[in-house]
């Protein structure tokens, strides 16, 4: 018994796989732009390397 | 190939029906409810006075969208016995054998937890649990409870269709307001008479399921009843949103204008009889129900408008009251 290379039924599943990749990168990108617009609007993020953060240095004298 | 390899090749092959292709599923979450769904929610995302940024505006929007679309899953999952026996949902992947029932049950499943937690994520909690309570009362209330069991199915369970705008709007703002409550009571009042002039054409199918429909408990003297009681209640509430926030003058002249054909055609079947609609096929019902999916989308057009028109248009044009 022979099968053709491309039976109907591999089409379906190549189909429904291609199907579900493109959403699974679609949904990556999403998250991706989502990600960066929430810790866009969530205002300056200090970091802990190269530059000291304001907010982490002991107050000075003079400052009030 | 060897011999085990080659049978279950071909178990799979018999199987065919059952090796569902991405289409099969993807009309398990009844697209053109989801369109619906998406305007509606848009619709009620854009027309809030508190605007989000685009990229989380269109994953909100599409997380309702697959909220809505498991919810269908669900519903097409618990009443595969009932669309094969109906005309109208013969066809669906699930009567049809191309998608199996445990299959849709588990995407349906998976797909109302992924798009709970991510609008949550992508929006607030509160438009999350809306989403979440729109599903249960989509597959559990309605589709399990309700269908079945009384006439006032389609009254009810209508609440499941009229929430998007309000996910949407709440989406936006965090909370629920009055005129995400009137785009609530505006698809909820639609509802009815949209889906009483189906099954007064479509007068075989819920008969043969045995779906308690107004027209099979009732009749269809009631029916016809009940289509006009129900209009006439929509057309003061559509006319009179037109007065809050959520109107305005482009509102009000759709509004006017939609709910008098509307009212008309409504006159019309409460004054015809089963004889005069057999001779015509059901003109008259059909053309209402036409016309009724026209209605609900001139109505959400208008509001969308409305809320892109500065108030300070209206004021400069002498029409203070909606400024």
């Amino acid at each position: 018994m022979s099968f053709a290379s491309e039976h109907e039924m591999h089409k379906r599943r190549k189909g429904r796989n291609m199907g579900v990749a493109l959403c699974l990168v679609a949904f990556i990108a999403l998250m991706f732009a989502l990600t960066t617009v929430k810790i866009r609007d969530s205002g300056p993020v200090e970091g802990f390397d190269h530059a000291p953060r304001a907010s982490a240095l002991p107050a000075t004298e003079g400052e009030g | 190939m060897t011999e085990t390899s080659l049978h279950t090749l071909e178990d799979e092959i018999a199987q065919g029906p059952h090796d569902a292709g991405f289409g099969d599923f993807f009309a398990l979450l009844k697209p053109r409810v989801m369109t619906l769904v998406v305007f509606t929610a848009a619709v009620g995302l854009l027309a809030a006075p508190i605007g989000l940024h685009w990229i989380e505006a269109i994953a909100a929007i599409l997380f309702i969208a697959i909220g809505a679309g498991a919810s269908g899953a669900l519903n097409m999952w618990w009443d595969a016995d009932i669309d094969a026996v109906m005309k109208r949902t013969a066809k669906r992947p699930i009567p049809s054998g191309r998608v199996d029932p445990q299959d849709a049950l588990n995407l349906g499943l998976g797909l109302s937890g992924f798009s709970v937690v991510m609008l949550g994520l992508a929006a607030n909690w509160l438009a999350a649990g809306l989403l979440a309570f729109t599903i249960f009362f989509y597959a559990v209330v309605y589709s399990m409870w309700l269908k079945r069991s009384t006439p006032q199915n389609i009254v009810i369970g209508g609440a499941a269709g009229a929430f998007p705008p309000m996910i949407g709007w709440v989406a936006a703002t965090g909370s629920v307001s009055v005129e995400s409550v009137l785009m609530f009571a505006l698809i909820f009042m639609w509802t009815p008479p949209h889906f009483w002039a189906l099954a007064l054409f479509m007068r075989s199918d819920y008969d043969d399921a045995g779906v308690p429909m107004l027209t099979v408990t009732h009749g269809r003297r009631a029916t016809r009843v009940h289509i006009l009681a129900y209009t006439v209640i929509l057309a003061v509430l559509a006319v009179a949103a037109a007065f809050t926030g959520i109107g305005g003058p482009i509102y009000l002249a759709v509004a006017v204008v939609c709910n008098a054909i509307f009212l008309r055609d409504a006159v019309k079947i409460w004054r015809r009889d089963e004889d005069m609609s057999e001779v015509d096929n059901f003109k008259i019902e059909k053309s209402f129900f036409r016309f009724s999916l026209f209605y609900l989308f001139a109505h959400f057009t208008a509001i969308l408008i409305e809320a892109l028109i500065p108030g300070s248009v209206w004021a400069a044009l002498g029409m203070g009251v909606w400024a």
